[in-house]
């Protein structure tokens, strides 16, 4: 049985297709991209007015199971990310327990094989318990199939270890995603530190907090020639410095979240926990380097940092609620909201930061439309205006930044191994 | 809004608190320990006007003061513009005193029943009386005028708007329909 | 003027326009304290709850009789005898207490946005007694009702906040209040204790005592505490004093009618000496009684905000 894409407008940049093509998908299997295809297939999508994108690779993801099966499972993020475009995602290992082990992958592997909605990849911990004081087995772990390491949450601040973890990445050939915030410098604080922090009596976070770690590990990756990707990157001076990086061959890579590009510390100050997060919003200044780094391709991939937390933990005094937003479902909407239509980035820029430089960065099969492919397939009405609404999130929690705001730009419809498995009501 | 009918010109108001002053006196058998609390905001204007009357004839300063009813309305929590609030200046001890309250229009009554509230928040006068410029009638509650400058009866669909110099730049009583 | 609002959360908030009504409202709520009867039947039958998860008996007392000075009902809540130890939310509490048919609460919380968040989740008015080191917008509007009582204006005034501007609500509601008032704002403090940015606020800053006194109409002294938990670099007692407390012979120097001020409790002996605070240009208990007038404008007003 299979399935064709009709009259679509095709956006594939690692084939340099950017036109209109029909896409007829068999056996899971992208078995056609053309022209003009003519099948007897009874399922058949007009996708007229559409652009046809591969399936989006969130690449910053919580999932929360095992352990905080309360705010995210593994079954209700992978829902949410269907609905997002988002066909595969990389798993980060702050669960409980930690993702520290190849037991503990396991757990998670088998959790994935039975409730998974669409491809999950896993990320395993740095150190044991992501505590920074003993590194994992990185060998064992890589053959059970973890893609990335990564203390997410935390950085590891015992610079000896970090650097024998990137020795050990060079000779394992993995890739570290750092987390990176000196809590010595970030203290307690929960806002962006300057006029906002004072302004609303909270404690700052400076940006010397995040790019003096982003110095520190690129430095470290770049003494053992290891590949780094530095994560969430917020602030001005972190695109400089990775910038600098990769001018000098470092082999740095590294990811913005939509609201970096989005939203700024004046959105925070409703003192909404919903706009909290872990680094804070940052100065216009801030969010203008970080379009900047975007549109220079110094940022390689958009990564939502879907982080769940429960109404519980969030409807609280806002030095109290936990950091993170959810993002799986309107990634591509800021996307297109902020960046197709202020024409900072075009589809083939888009389609490169969401789908292709994930796969191509964490070495996994996805992320075009190739003949032969898994057919996993995004359709988006690019020009649909549209309200997130809390009913509509998916996710088990819901604190979205962007909730009630109007974007534009939505996943029509979205297709993982052949099969449609989200389709916009409308 | 239409201004129907001057029931009142400048000479008009002027003689007519020049009457009230008299028959203040004559009731009260002079002036001792009388006193006088206009209502904001025009009864303070009419409240002074009638002391300089009393003391043109009597020779004679009394003590005046100045009311401010805002919080003794019994409308307060369903009025949806919150009036503002202005000052109360009572500066003497009302206590055995004979009190003139003085207004400028009579109507429901309610404004004066705010007025008795507050006085009596300020002690235990001897009298209370009421002297008003106009009675419009329609009283809502058991109130009458001691004093009256002028009756007018009206409709319901009507008001009278009392006009001072020293507000409103003219001087007149004139009766508007809604 | 016509008055909207449902809550009094930060001066920030507010317009010069509504800034200054609530002051000439409080103007006209003076009076009443200097009856022999000292209430109003404004606010009979409404139920005021002062919710105060930090202790502090002053601005507690002050909103207290402010509230019966209206004929309102009130509840006080304090954190020990409520079950907000069990764990309830502070929303939960609001709830609660919205369910009860209060009319106003009166929030004083140690975390800022605190009365934010709990008025964005209840329909009844919320006043702002103190969030965090957010604002205090009832101690800067009693602060200015003073200034002008006193001084006949605030407009070209130069007004010195001096102390722990860092961790002090009182300071940031000062500054907004004054500067959208047309004062000239300066703050003072070792350098430390001044954050980041608040000159964008609209205050000068100096680490200077002669230069905060110097030409100052009115100075705002706050009260220094050493004794909270996560300072580094913070100041010695004495050396503070010696620095930056307030004496007899400074004063000597400057302005002749200069106001001194201080939200109180003082520490004597540390942000300013005793002669000073019992002195003749010290202000420090008309400012408690205004406190009551302003706190009763603020009351009266937000009661009937939609």
């Amino acid at each position: 049985m299979g399935l064709l894409i009709k009259n679509g407008f095709v956006i594939d940049s690692a084939n340099k297709i950017s036109e209109p093509r029909d896409i007829l998908v068999s056996n899971g299997k992208i078995e056609k991209v053309d022209k003009k295809i003519n099948n007897k297939t009874k399922n058949t999508i007009n996708a007229r007015g559409k652009i046809v994108i591969p399936g989006i690779f969130d690449m910053h993801v919580h999932l929360r199971e095992p352990g905080r099966e309360d705010k995210e499972t593994v079954y209700t993020g992978t829902l949410a990310a269907l609905a997002g475009g988002v066909t595969q995602v990389l798993a980060m290992p702050n669960t409980d327990p930690a993702i520290d082990s190849p037991e503990n992958s396991e757990i998670l592997k088998q959790i994935i094989t039975k409730s998974a909605n669409c491809n999950v990849s896993i990320c395993a911990a740095i150190t044991k318990k992501r505590q920074g004081e003993e590194l994992v087995d990185f060998g064992k772990l890589k053959s059970n199939g973890v893609v990335a390491f990564s203390d997410d949450g935390n950085s590891v601040d015992n610079q000896e270890i970090m650097d024998e973890a990137f020795r050990h990445a060079a000779e394992h050939d993995l890739l570290i995603i750092c987390h990176s915030e000196d809590k010595t410098l970030s203290k307690k604080g929960v806002v962006n530190y300057g006029f906002t922090s004072t302004r609303m009596g909270l404690r700052g976070v400076s940006n010397e907090s995040e790019y003096k770690r982003i110095s520190r590990d690129i430095e470290l990756a770049k003494k053992h020639n290891a590949r780094i990707h530095i994560a969430h990157v917020s602030c001005k001076e972190s695109v400089g410095i990775i910038k600098k990086a990769k001018e000098q061959g470092v082999k740095v890579t590294c990811e913005t979240a939509p609201h970096y590009f989005s939203l700024t510390e004046e959105d925070v100050l409703g003192y909404d926990t919903n706009k909290k997060m872990n680094p804070p919003l940052r100065s216009e200044q801030d969010k203008q380097a970080i379009i900047d780094g975007l549109k220079e391709g110094i940022i390689d991939v958009i990564a939502s940092d879907h982080a769940p937390h429960t109404e519980n933990e969030k409807n609280i005094e806002f030095d109290k609620a936990e950091f993170g937003v959810i993002g799986l479902q309107s990634i591509l909407s800021v996307c297109t909201t902020e960046l197709l239509h202020k024409h900072v980035l075009g589809w083939t820029d888009i389609v490169e930061k969401l789908c292709l430089a994930p796969a191509r960065i964490l070495d996994v099969d996805c992320g075009t439309l190739s003949v032969g492919k898994n057919a996993d397939i995004a359709i988006v009405s690019p020009e649909q205006d549209w309200t997130l609404d809390k009913k509509q999130i998916l996710s088990k929690s819901k604190n979205s930044a962007f909730l009630n705001k109007k974007l534009k730009g939505q996943v029509w419809c979205t297709i993982h191994n052949g099969q449609i498995v989200y389709m916009d009501k409308e | 809004m239409r201004e129907k009918a001057t029931i009142l010109d400048k000479i008009m108001i002027q003689r007519a608190i020049t009457r009230i002053a008299h028959e203040v006196i004559e009731k009260n058998k002079g002036i001792n320990n009388l006193c006088l609390v206009g209502i904001r905001n025009r009864g303070v204007f009419i409240a002074e006007r009638l002391k300089e009357n009393i003391k043109t004839i009597e020779n004679k300063e009394v003590d005046i003061g100045i009311l401010d009813i805002t919080l003794y309305r019994d409308d307060l929590t369903l009025i949806s513009e919150k009036p503002v609030v202005h000052k109360t200046e009572i500066n003497f001890d009302i206590s055995d005193k004979k009190i003139v309250l003085v207004d400028d229009v009579l109507y429901t009554g309610r404004t004066i029943r705010a007025a008795l509230d507050a006085l009596n928040d300020f002690g235990r006068p001897k009298s209370i009386q009421l002297a008003v410029l106009i009675d419009r009638g329609h009283r809502e509650l058991p109130i009458r005028a001691d004093f009256v400058g002028k009756n007018i009866p009206t409709a319901t669909n009507e008001t009278i708007e009392v006009r001072l110099m020293e507000i409103d730049k003219k001087e007149e009583v004139v009766i508007v329909e809604k | 003027m016509v008055w909207t609002k449902k809550d009094l959360l930060a001066l920030e908030d507010l317009t010069k326009e509504e800034i200054e009504h609530i002051l000439d409202t409080a103007g006209s709520f003076k009076e009443v304290s200097t009856r022999d009867i000292k209430k109003v039947p404004a606010l009979r039958g409404k139920t005021v709850v002062n919710l105060f998860y930090e202790p502090s008996t002053r601005t507690r007392i002050s909103f207290e009789v402010a509230a019966k000075r209206l004929s309102a009902d009130v509840i006080n809540v304090n954190i020990e005898t409520s079950s907000v130890k069990k764990g309830e939310t502070l929303i939960d509490t609001g709830r609660n207490i919205q369910a009860l048919k209060a009319d106003i609460v009166v929030l004083r919380h140690k975390h800022s946005g605190a009365a934010a968040m709990l008025a964005r989740h209840l329909n009844i008015g919320v006043v702002n007694a103190g969030d965090g080191w957010h604002e205090h917008p009832t101690q800067a509007l009693l602060d200015m009702l003073t200034i002008k009582e006193k001084l006949g204006k605030i407009k070209g005034l130069k007004v010195s906040i001096i102390g722990d501007i860092a961790h002090s609500r009182v300071a940031r509601s000062n500054i907004w209040g004054l500067t959208k008032l047309g004062a000239i704002v300066t703050v003072c403090a070792p350098k430390m204790l001044i954050p980041v940015g608040i000159e964008q606020m609209g205050a000068k800053v100096t680490n200077d005592i002669e230069v905060a006194l110097k030409d100052a109409d009115a100075i705002n002294i706050l009260r220094m505490q050493f004794e909270r938990d996560d300072r580094v670099n913070f100041p010695v007692q004495l050396e503070y004093f010696k620095t930056f407390g307030i004496t007899k012979e400074r004063l000597e120097k400057v302005k002749k009618n200069i106001l001194v001020m201080h939200p109180g409790p003082i520490n004597r002996g540390i942000e300013m000496s005793s002669e000073v605070a019992d002195g003749e240009h010290s202000v420090i208990l008309e400012q408690v009684t205004n406190g009551i007038a302003a706190r009763m404008a603020v009351l009266y007003l937000v009661a009937q905000g939609k």
